[in-house]
């Protein structure tokens, strides 16, 4: 293998291109980013580069010592694919050959039907969008008045970092609980309250019904109650959209992402990672594709390692403990495992009441994640137990003894 | 990374060495949970490296901590 092209120029990518180097290989990497930047760390754009507390300079993944030796095509759109010959058209420079290609090209923001064309209506993926908003949120005369629209991780870190810089924010969502589809209801709630603590306005159950506008600007939210919201800017945070749509007739199967075997391997030559990417889980016997920061980073790195092992690759078999941190005002949450709205909840350590605690969850007899409001040690140390598995019992027994 | 790293033995070799940028570090305690060997966040949420040099058998786990790290705040001079 000579040649290898990786789509998505962002932290599967690059992770993955890292990777290939550290594994020896020597030929070509070209990365094709649709961005003009360099690979940058998402998760501050919705924290600390949103707050002004972080450069833009600060988040980019490449560091000093880091010569890959890459050849960058950023700009650049890859358009369609053909899985048999790895041959890659893209926008502006032409086609590629290549002998292994990584699929990394992420996912989008899902819009928020009829906002097109309104101004004061974000969504938020990229450097870019996070510096519109920041530029949003702190101009203008008096406190800025924020509906976010889904109380999902995304809108909740938005809600907290402008409450941080004063803005009046309403949070809108349409279930009757944040996160209702993840996880069961009581961490859903706490997830709720640290908001309401800090003087956010959190409509649940609420769908958006309509837009009312000011020269074009939007003024306010009209919601399924009946209610209408004033504001002066809109942050959408309604989910994702897998890049996939550019696939067609590669002859890759597509199923909201790009469907792997359990080894990250699409097709012979064809790997793919992180938000894009779907794949059978067999340590929890389930097909996913996980949105989160650390899936993108170790399915990057194992994609790449699948891809340079060819035929012999087929016993690396992908099985991560998927984990999850959202910094939301000054609480640190974490969640690892694979959870559902269903499943039993224990408190082994704090209290709910405190905002600071440790919540083991469980199905079938069996220990299936963790979830921690400023706990960190605590979970990562459970995190250990999820990968080596533990029957539910013997969690809690473990708890009982309070290590 | 190894590749650097001279082969021919000396008395005192030179090894790589963990640095944490504590400006960066929020104790989000992932690579506790990668290198327990080398780094433990404590109750009292601090981070503290148990071990500065590393093993060379424990190169790539180190790594991995690095990458792994969400805040970017851990790096292995050489």
């Amino acid at each position: 293998m000579r040649y290898i092209a990786i789509v998505g120029a962002s932290l599967a990518g690059y992770r993955a291109a890292q990777t290939l180097r550290r594994e020896g290989f020597d030929g070509t990497i070209t990365l094709i980013g649709d961005e003009r930047r360099r690979p940058y760390d998402r998760p501050p754009l919705s924290k600390k580069v949103l707050a002004g507390e972080a450069e833009p300079e600060s988040i980019v993944l490449e560091r000093s010592g880091d010569d890959l030796g890459i050849e960058w095509r950023l700009d650049e759109r890859a358009v369609s694919f053909d899985a048999s010959g790895l041959a890659l058209s893209l926008e502006r420079g032409g086609e590629l050959e290549a002998d292994g290609v990584i699929l990394a090209c992420g996912a989008r923001p899902r819009p928020l039907p009829g906002t097109d064309g309104i101004l004061g209506v974000h969504l938020l993926r990229t450097l870019d969008d996070s510096l519109a908003l920041r530029e949003a949120l702190t101009t203008g005369v008096g406190p800025r008045r924020l509906v976010v629209v889904g109380a999902g991780f995304i809108g909740a870190e938005v809600a907290a970092t402008a409450r941080g810089l004063g803005c009046e924010v309403t949070v809108v969502e349409a279930l009757d609980r944040p996160l209702a589809r993840v996880l069961p209801p009581v961490l859903g709630q706490v997830c709720a309250d640290v908001h309401t603590d800090q003087g956010v306005d959190l409509r649940l159950g609420a769908g958006v019904d309509g837009f009312d506008t000011d020269d074009g600007s939007i003024s306010a939210v009209r919601l399924s109650d009946g209610s209408s919201v004033e504001a002066d800017l809109v942050a959408v945070g309604i989910g994702v959209v897998p890049n996939t749509e550019w696939l067609d007739g590669s002859g890759l199967t597509i199923d909201n992402g790009v469907v792997c075997d359990e080894t990250t391997l699409a097709a012979p030559g064809v790997v793919a990672a992180g938000d894009v990417a779907r794949w059978p889980n067999r340590r929890f016997g389930e097909s996913m594709r996980v949105e989160h920061w650390d899936n993108a980073v170790s399915m990057g790195q194992h994609a790449a390692r699948r891809l340079l092992a060819g035929d012999g690759g087929v016993d690396l078999v992908y099985e991560p403990v998927p984990y999850f941190w959202s910094d939301q005002y000054d609480r640190k949450i974490q969640l690892v495992g694979r959870v559902g709205p269903d499943d039993q909840v224990q408190v082994i350590d704090g209290s709910i009441a405190d905002r600071r605690f440790v919540a083991l969850i469980g199905r079938d007899g069996q220990l299936v994640g963790a979830f921690g409001m400023n706990r960190p040690p605590a979970v990562q140390r459970w995190r250990t137990r999820l990968e080596e598995g533990m029957s539910w019992d013997d969690a809690l027994a473990l708890a009982s003894e309070g290590s | 990374m190894m590749a650097n790293v001279t082969s021919v033995p000396t008395q005192e070799t030179v090894m790589a060495k963990i640095a944490v940028n504590f400006d960066l570090c929020e104790s989000n305690a992932v690579c506790m949970q990668v290198a327990p060997k080398y780094f433990e966040v404590r109750d009292d949420d601090f981070l503290y490296i148990l071990q500065e040099e590393i093993d060379e058998a424990d190169a790539a786990t180190v790594q991995e901590a690095v990458d792994r790290c969400p805040k970017q705040a851990i790096s292995i001079e050489p």
